[in-house]
C-alpha cells in the first residue's frame, strides 16, 4: 500500500477497485460496530414480536377467529425472523435498520453486484450463528432437570458459540454467513462536504508572513492533525496547539492576535507549501521526513 | 470572484456543483428508489460518478485536504454502488427465479441430492429393519414424533390416526402453518449445518430416515403399510424432497469449504453458497405447500387411492419442473 495509508485507518481498509480503475478503499466494520448493529436489529425483532403478541392479545378476539390469529403470529414470527434482515439488504442502501444507524452497509467482496443469492444466503447462515446456540443456551437452562440434557446442550452451546465468534478469528470480520455469500460489511461513507479552511483563513492570511523555514516546518501528517484541530475549534486544543507551533518555528505572537487566527493562516501556508511540493512529486509524510 | 490562492482550492471551486448534483441525486435513489428519477437524471449519473471518480484521483495527488478527500471517496463509493449494483426490480426478478434460477441451481446440485436421498434411504430401510427385528427400538428411533402411534397401541387406535377425520377442536390451518413453520426451520437449519464440513446435515437425514423407517416397520406389522404410505407421501414427496435439497445444499458447501481445489476456500465457499442460495428459498416454498398438504389435504381426504394419486402428481410436477431439459434462458 501506498505511504498515505497511516494512522488507525490503515488496518481497516481494503481495496476495491472499479473497473474504471480507481481504489475506492473501503473501510471493514469493525467487530463492535456489526455486534451494536446486531443487537440494534434484534431489538427491534423482539419489540415487534412482543408488539404482535400484545396487539393480538389485546384485540379479545373471539374463539371462532382465534385460529386465524395463531395463523398470523406463526407466519409472522418466521416471516420476522427469515425475511426482516433479507429485505432490508435487498434494498437501495444493502442495510438493516441497525447497520444503517451505525454507518454500515453489505458488499460483494469481489465488488461486483450484490446479488439477491449473496443476501439469502448470508442471512439463511444466521440459523446457525445466532439461532442455534440459543436453542441450545435455553435448552440447557430448561433442561436443568435432567444432568444428562444439560452436558450435551453445555457441548452444543460451545460448539456453536464457535460460530457465532467466527468474526473475530479473521481479519475481515466476516460471519460464517459472509464467508459463504462472499460478502463483507463496509462502512457506509456519509461524508457531508465541509467547507474549506483556507477559505476561513483568507481573511487572516495578509497579518501572518511565515518564513519558508517556517512554513515548512512539519509533513503531512501534521497537518491532518492540524486540519482536525480546525474543525473541532475546541478552544483549549487549539491554545496548546497554537503555543506548540509558535514554540516549534519561534514565533511571537503580535498583540491582539487569536489562536484560532494564527492557526488558520499557519495551515494554509503549510498546505500551500506541502501542496506545490506534491506538484514536483514529493510526499512528505510527517516532520521527521527530511527527504 | 475571489482569488483562490492554491490550485487544490481552484480545483474545488470548478468541481464543486458537479458533486452536489450526483450527491443529490444519490440522496434521492437512497431514500426512495431507482424509479423516482427523471430519464434525464438516470443518464446523468454514470457521467457524474467517472467524473467524481477522476476528482477523486486528481484530490489524492493534488490535495492535502483530508476531509475533502474523504467526501470525495464516500461520494464515489456510494456511486459505484449505485451504477454497478443490482437494480432489477422485483418483479423482474421473481420471474426470473422461478423460470430460470430456481430449477437451475437445483439441476446444479444433482450429484449432492442422490447422496442426501441415499443417506435417507439408507436409514430409512436401517430403522425398518431394526423396528422389524425388535419393536424395542422404535421408542429410541421414533422418540417424541410418535403421537401415540407406538407398538403398545392397538391395530385398531393405529388405523385411527391415519384415517379418522380430525377432531373438531383442531384448526387445520394453525395445523398446517405450525407445520409449515417448523418444517421450514429445519430445512434452513439442514442447510446452515452443512457449513460443519456436512456431518450434522448427514446426521439430521439420517435421523429422520430412520424414525420414518421405524414408523413404516410398525404400521407394516398391523397391515396397515399401504395405509400409512399414502398417509405419509401425499405431503411428504414434497416434503422430503425439500428436506432433500435442503441437505443437499448443507452438503454442497461443507464440501467446498473442506475441500475447495484449486481456488482459495474462501472463494469456494462464496461460489457454493451463491450457487445453492436459490435452491434453499426454494425449499421454504416447497414447504409452504407441503404444509398446506398436509395441514388440510391430508385432514380432509381420506381414501388411498385419491392420496397416492396426489403423491403421485406432486412427484411428477416436481421432477419433471427441476430436471426436464429446456431450452437455455437468453441472459
Amino acid at each position: 500500500m501506498s505511504a498515505v495509508d497511516t494512522g488507525p485507518d490503515a488496518k481497516s481498509q481494503r481495496e476495491l477497485i472499479t473497473p474504471e480503475g480507481v481504489d475506492l478503499r473501503l473501510r471493514i466494520g469493525s467487530a463492535g460496530e456489526r455486534a451494536a448493529a446486531f443487537i440494534v436489529d434484534m431489538s427491534i425483532l423482539a419489540a415487534s414480536l412482543i408488539a404482535l403478541t400484545i396487539a393480538i392479545g389485546l384485540s379479545g378476539v373471539a374463539a371462532e377467529l382465534r385460529g386465524i390469529v395463531a395463523v398470523i403470529w406463526l407466519l409472522g414470527a418466521f416471516a420476522l425472523r427469515n425475511f426482516y434482515f433479507i429485505l432490508f439488504e435487498l434494498g437501495p442502501r444493502a442495510a438493516t435498520p441497525g447497520k444503517r444507524l451505525l454507518g454500515l452497509r453489505v458488499v460483494a467482496r469481489d465488488g461486483g453486484r450484490l446479488t439477491s443469492e449473496a443476501v439469502f444466503a448470508r442471512n439463511a447462515m444466521r440459523e446457525i450463528e445466532v439461532f442455534l446456540p440459543l436453542t441450545f443456551l435455553l435448552g440447557s437452562t430448561i433442561a436443568g432437570i435432567d444432568p444428562v440434557g444439560g452436558w450435551v446442550a453445555l457441548l452444543g452451546l460451545a460448539w456453536t458459540g464457535g460460530f457465532l465468534l467466527f468474526p473475530l478469528f479473521n481479519r475481515d470480520r466476516l460471519r460464517v454467513g459472509d464467508f459463504v455469500a462472499g460478502t463483507w460489511v463496509v462502512k457506509s461513507p456519509r461524508e457531508r462536504l465541509s467547507i474549506d479552511l483556507l477559505d476561513a483563513a483568507e481573511a487572516a492570511r495578509e497579518r501572518f508572513a511565515f518564513t519558508p523555514d517556517q512554513a515548512g516546518a512539519y509533513g503531512i501528517k501534521e497537518l491532518h492533525v492540524l486540519e482536525d484541530v480546525l474543525r473541532r475549534r475546541d478552544p483549549k486544543t487549539m491554545a496548546a496547539v497554537a503555543e506548540r507551533i509558535r514554540g516549534k518555528i519561534g514565533w511571537r505572537a503580535a498583540t491582539g492576535e487569536t489562536d484560532g487566527d494564527f492557526l488558520a493562516a499557519y495551515y494554509a501556508a503549510l498546505r500551500a507549501r506541502l501542496e506545490s511540493q506534491l506538484l514536483f512529486g514529493r510526499r512528505r509524510k510527517d516532520k521527521f521526513d527530511k527527504g | 470572484m475571489k482569488d483562490l490562492q492554491l490550485k487544490s482550492q481552484r480545483f474545488r471551486a470548478e468541481r464543486e456543483a458537479d458533486w452536489r448534483r450526483l450527491e443529490g441525486l444519490l440522496a434521492k435513489v437512497e431514500h426512495r428508489s431507482a424509479s423516482s428519477l427523471t430519464d434525464e437524471e438516470l443518464l446523468a449519473i454514470p457521467v457524474l460518478y467517472r467524473s467524481a471518480l477522476s476528482s477523486l484521483s486528481v484530490a489524492r495527488a493534488t490535495s492535502l485536504d483530508h476531509s475533502l478527500v474523504d467526501y470525495l471517496e464516500g461520494l464515489a463509493t456510494r456511486a459505484y454502488f449505485f451504477v454497478y449494483g443490482a437494480r432489477a426490480g422485483l418483479r423482474q426478478r421473481i420471474t426470473r427465479f422461478f423460470s430460470a434460477t430456481w430449477p437451475a441451481a437445483v439441476r446444479g446440485l444433482w450429484r449432492e441430492t442422490l447422496a442426501a436421498a441415499a443417506i435417507f434411504v439408507v436409514a430409512a430401510a436401517l430403522g425398518f429393519w431394526l423396528v422389524w427385528q425388535d419393536s424395542g427400538w422404535y421408542a429410541s428411533l421414533v422418540g417424541e414424533m410418535a403421537g401415540g402411534r407406538d407398538p403398545a397401541a392397538t391395530t385398531a387406535a393405529l388405523r385411527q390416526t391415519i384415517y379418522e377425520p380430525p377432531p373438531q377442536s383442531i384448526d387445520l390451518t394453525v395445523f398446517a402453518s405450525y407445520l409449515f413453520t417448523h418444517n421450514a426451520q429445519i430445512a434452513l437449519t439442514a442447510f446452515a449445518l452443512g457449513f460443519a464440513f456436512c456431518a450434522p446435515t448427514a446426521f439430521l437425514l439420517a435421523q429422520n430416515g430412520l424414525s420414518l423407517g421405524a414408523m413404516m416397520a410398525l404400521f407394516v406389522t398391523r397391515d396397515l403399510g399401504v395405509g400409512f404410505a399414502g398417509w405419509i407421501l401425499i405431503h411428504g414427496v414434497t416434503e422430503i424432497f425439500a428436506i432433500l435439497l435442503g441437505g443437499a445444499a448443507g452438503f454442497r458447501i461443507g464440501w467446498r469449504v473442506a475441500f475447495p481445489g484449486d481456488r482459495s476456500r474462501l472463494d469456494a465457499a462464496a461460489e457454493a453458497g451463491r450457487a445453492v442460495a436459490p435452491v434453499v428459498a426454494g425449499v421454504v416454498l416447497m414447504l409452504v405447500f407441503a404444509g398446506l398438504l398436509e395441514g388440510f389435504g391430508r385432514q380432509l381426504i381420506r381414501d388411498d387411492w385419491a392420496r397416492y394419486a396426489i403423491a403421485g402428481a406432486t412427484l411428477v410436477i416436481w421432477l419433471g419442473y427441476f430436471y426436464l431439459p429446456r431450452r437455455q434462458a437468453s441472459a
